[in-house]
């Protein structure tokens, strides 16, 4: 047997987690952030990335095998997908590498993360960084036009992350049976209760379940200002109370009776293709068109949003404090950034979603990629889709799904 | 040195295990230092009680591990009742080996896509005899009462049993038996019940166990088939490992800890079962009724066999027609189109965790075989018997559920610096390869007879000569299907790799299971598949390979 090459002490890694101070620097005096891009690059080439991202829509799995491709032609960065089933097995690897010592050469070098997941690795001080401002192609992000690219659920980004896709929520519905579609929470329930197991929403633990609970909440809570500071038992309590209500009034007449869910989000598709679902609800505005393009869903199938609106929120990459691959993670991000990254994703045949940057700021030669995307009916374009809903509070994501747990999991 | 191989093979065995237990115990009761659990505390157990979900999980655990393994049971007994001394035993055995060699999460997602309200046999029935345009809101897939867990747990296990059992059935005097039965004037059912069933028992025990408590403890069928909310004890307990709140170890690891312990309590009672049916059989036996010909049970017994292998090659194919559908619409019999999109679209992708799968697989078999080569030697030429004790720690591994010390595993992996590392993921595999390849290698090795090695020393070889060019070219055959049985084996796993390839080291299960949460089926399709493919090609090169082999001597061909 070998010995470990760090000497890993028990004594030492009972030490408590360090909090950081509340500026947002989590790897303060770290060479790389204040190396020049062209040292970053030379850093990165013939590094791999082990990028860990949510693995279950193959849609994303295959944009991001593209974008491998290219950083390997551009750059020489080798990128692997690390396939998540839950964002959270990442972070809890981050934490256990930290609490195991393990302060450099960790086995997650980016995550694709958000809210509850990004907070938890923010107040633990595990991100590397701030970041964002030493990528060339931050500059083009439309922090104005877009703040959810600066501020993920209430809680500031300060450059701990960087932002490679926008993400609303979209209601997905099979137009030939749905022709006058529900605009409220409410009035799903209404629908739901006429057209008894025609909808559904996925599994709770996932993001885009709990998603469709906060999509409720923010209609239904007697207080909606009080989803953006962090949770409390006085605020939890009415809002927790009223969303329950309506969820009580709504689920004996989802999908299954509603004692069984589809796990996450694309798992809704082929329900809909085979005429198991007539609505879903969904993070991408262009989901239709796509899914129709691929066979995945229904040619009749059209996005609505609702009169009040609907959650936006942004998909940010963040680079762990101790990844063993940071440079070439950077260079990962930057390109994520770039406008031949953001058209592709942008192009309703590959992931139709819109982009971080703000186009008029781009120069004239990548501003024509998106001019060139083509156009189609099952998109809405951005009046309809209306501004977005900020996204409440971390914490109250964390305690809606630990009480439908309790409440439902029986 | 050849004397250190079996101490060697138990310390690279038991070593893991050792440790794994133990870092899953100490976190049971709280001591985890790296977490801040420095004192020992029945915490971890008062939060595992409040978990939601708890009791109905363990008893679906209870309810689908129990109602998996007794059915199996009762199907291989039927049918060896059934059919004992007929041409269908042989023709059912040589039908099983390639069944056996299936994935389990390859067959569940396969299953599911058969069985699902929109499955292949929904489609095929639709609309002329069900009436449907559209699937209906049944649960046939996730149900809540773990039915569709069940049976596809119990479509994996029949073939092994029964492999098992037919097996036995050499070991024991069945034809003897059973004319001495028939003389008395015995039905052929009852006749092999009573006389040949209770001497083959004792040879189907340890795989009965074994069938129990991987049914209790499976993660990837319960992923794919099992229910959701609550799921059984071990996808929950592996729900929490995966937690970002890393303080949910601590109850993880109770629930671990819980499960071994539910293990544990199902052999017991099992064994108490055993008694109980001792007991009874003997007074059945001694009361002496004859029983009549056994005409139902000869022909349902066989019949159900062969629905369930059916059901079986049917999980195969459905994955392989959605790999290669275009657009396939309810309640299409038939994709409108067959394409060669999905797999050209996927092959980059899926060539990474492909190369990982073949890799592992291949170095775990390979070392398996080495080791187990080196301990048979060993034991003939220093005569080192294994006692039944030895054997046991073989099974070892199948017996203990595998979450109760892959985590603690895990942790020790991680302080090693071994973790998400090839060589991690490669011993890993070999604490369940190696049982598979000993036990199938081991009895074809011992009997073979002694006079062709000593004839060749004789003629002046040595040890080596002998044993590579005498011991091992006669028993080709055997060696390479216990190889083939290893790879299936590695390949197959999907816990193990999950927890010592800390997601860096991704197999073609790992991604399957990943993707069967939600991805197209024709991608779902197309990963299962060659997840199934890969170990079906070995069998076929061990079974291809000594005949091509052997094709100028007439005397090594098969009989």
């Amino acid at each position: 047997m070998t010995l470990p090459r760090r000497p890993l002490l028990l004594a030492a890694l009972a030490a408590p987690f360090a909090s950081p101070g509340a500026t947002g620097a989590q790897t303060p005096g770290h060479p790389l952030l204040s190396a020049p891009w062209d040292a970053v690059l030379a850093e990165a080439r013939g590094r791999p990335v082990f990028f860990n991202a949510w693995g279950g829509d193959d849609r994303t799995n295959a944009f991001i095998a593209w974008a491998g491709g290219r950083l390997r032609a551009l750059h020489g960065v080798d990128l692997r997908q690390v396939r998540l089933r839950d964002t959270a097995e990442a972070v809890a690897r981050v934490v256990a590498e930290k609490a195991a010592g393990r302060t450099s050469g960790g086995s997650v070098d980016m995550i694709w993360i958000n809210g509850p997941n990004f907070l938890a690795m923010k107040q633990q001080g595990l991100h590397f960084g701030p970041f964002v401002d030493r990528l060339p192609n931050a500059r083009f992000i439309d922090r104005a036009g877009k703040p959810s690219t600066v501020v993920d659920f209430t809680v500031p980004v300060e450059g701990l992350a960087a932002p490679w896709r926008m993400a609303q929520v979209v209601f997905i519905a099979d137009s030939t049976r749905v022709p006058d579609p529900p605009r409220s929470m409410e009035a799903l329930v209404v629908w739901a209760r006429a057209n008894p197991g025609r909808t559904t929403h996925p599994n709770v633990r996932n993001f885009m379940g709990v998603t469709f609970l906060k999509q409720a909440l923010c209609e239904v809570a007697p207080d909606p200002a009080a989803l953006l500071r962090p949770v409390t038992e006085e605020t939890l309590r009415p809002a927790a109370d009223a969303l329950w209500a309506w969820y009580d009034r709504l689920r004996p007449h989802l999908w299954r009776g509603g004692r069984q869910f589809p796990e996450n989000g694309p798992a809704q598709r082929p329900l809909m293709l085979d005429g198991e679902l007539d609505l879903y609800i969904t993070f991408n505005p262009s989901e239709a068109a796509v899914a129709i393009a691929n066979n995945q869903l229904p040619p009749t199938a059209r996005p609505f949003v609702l009169d009040r609106g609907t959650i936006g929120n942004t998909s940010f990459v963040s680079i762990p404090f101790n990844a063993a691959n940071a440079a070439a993670a950077m260079v990962t991000a930057d390109f994520l950034l770039s406008a031949e990254a953001q058209a592709y994703g942008a192009d309703p045949r590959v992931l139709g979603n819109p982009t971080v940057l703000d186009i008029a700021a781009l120069p004239p030669a990548e501003r024509a990629r998106f001019a060139a995307l083509p156009r189609n009916p099952a998109i809405l374009q951005p009046e309809a889709l209306g501004r977005p809903l900020q996204e409440p509070h971390p914490s109250w994501m964390t305690r809606i799904t630990a009480e439908w747990e309790s409440r439902y999991g029986r | 040195m050849l004397k250190a191989a079996p101490w060697l093979t138990a310390g690279l065995f038991l070593g893991p295990i050792a440790a794994g237990l133990a870092g899953t115990l100490l976190p049971a009761f709280g001591w985890l230092p790296a977490l801040g659990g420095t004192t020992l505390s029945l915490e971890p157990w008062r939060a595992l009680l409040d978990a939601p979900g708890l009791g109905r999980a363990v008893l679906l655990t209870l309810g689908t591990g129990f109602a998996a393994t007794i059915l199996s049971f009762l199907l291989v007994i039927a049918f060896c009742a059934a059919t004992q001394g007929s041409p269908l035993a042989r023709r059912a055995q040589a039908a099983l080996a390639p069944l056996l060699a299936t994935p389990h999460a390859a067959l569940a997602i396969g299953f599911a896509f058969l069985v699902a309200p929109s499955g292949w046999i929904a489609r095929a029935l639709s609309p002329w005899a069900t009436g449907w345009d559209r699937p209906p809101d049944w649960a046939t897939v996730n149900d809540p009462w773990g039915i569709a867990l069940v049976a596809g747990l119990t479509l994996k296990e029949v073939p092994y049993l029964l492999l098992m059992a037919f097996a036995g059935l050499g070991q024991v005097r069945a034809a003897e038996g059973m004319r001495a039965a028939a003389a008395l004037g015995y039905g052929p059912v009852t006749g092999w019940l009573k006389v040949v069933l209770p001497q083959l028992y004792p040879q189907l025990r340890l795989p009965l166990y074994a069938v129990l408590v991987f049914s209790l403890s499976v993660v990837d069928v319960a992923l794919i088939l099992g229910p959701g909310a609550p799921p059984t004890l071990s996808a929950l307990v592996l729900r929490w490992f995966a937690d970002r709140e890393l303080t949910m170890w601590f109850p993880a690891a109770a629930g671990a800890l819980l499960l071994l312990l539910v293990v544990l309590g199902a052999i017991l009672l099992w064994r108490l079962g055993e008694r109980v049916a001792a007991v009874l059989g003997r007074r059945w036996i001694a009361a002496g009724g004859r029983g009549g010909g056994g005409v139902v049970l000869g022909l349902a017994a066989p019949a159900l066999m062969g629905l369930l292998l059916a059901a079986n090659a049917a999980a195969l194919i459905v994955l392989l027609v959605w790999s290669f559908a275009g657009p396939w619409r309810f309640p299409e019999a038939l994709p409108a189109a067959f394409t060669l999109a999905t797999w050209q679209a996927q092959v980059p992708a899926i060539a990474v965790p492909a190369t990982a799968t073949l890799a592992v697989a291949l170095a775990a078999t390979g070392l398996a075989l080495l080791l187990t080569l080196a301990c048979l030697e060993a034991e003939q030429r220093h005569g080192l018997r294994p006692g039944r004790r030895a054997l046991l720690l073989i099974w070892l591994p199948l017996l203990l559920p595998q979450i109760a010390f892959l985590f603690g595993w895990q942790v020790a992996l991680v302080r090693l610096d071994l973790d998400g590392t090839m060589g991690a993921v490669v011993w890993t595999h070999l604490l369940f390869v190696l049982p598979y390849v000993f036990l199938s290698l081991a009895d074809p090795w011992r009997a073979l007879d002694p006079r062709y090695a000593r004839g060749a020393a004789a003629l002046g070889a040595g040890p080596w000569r002998v044993f590579l060019t005498v011991k091992c070219r006669l028993l080709l055959r055997p060696l390479l299907v216990a190889a083939a049985v290893g790879f299936a084996v590695s390949v197959g796993l999907y816990l193990p790799t999950l927890f010592a390839g800390a997601g860096r080291i991704a197999t073609l299960t790992t991604e399957a299971v990943t993707l069967a949460a939600g991805a197209d089926r024709r991608i779902l399709g197309a990963y299962a598949a060659l997840q199934a493919l890969m170990p079906l090609a070995a069998y076929a090169l061990a079974v291809a390979l000594p005949t091509w082999l052997h094709r100028d001597r007439r005397g090594m061909r098969p009989a």
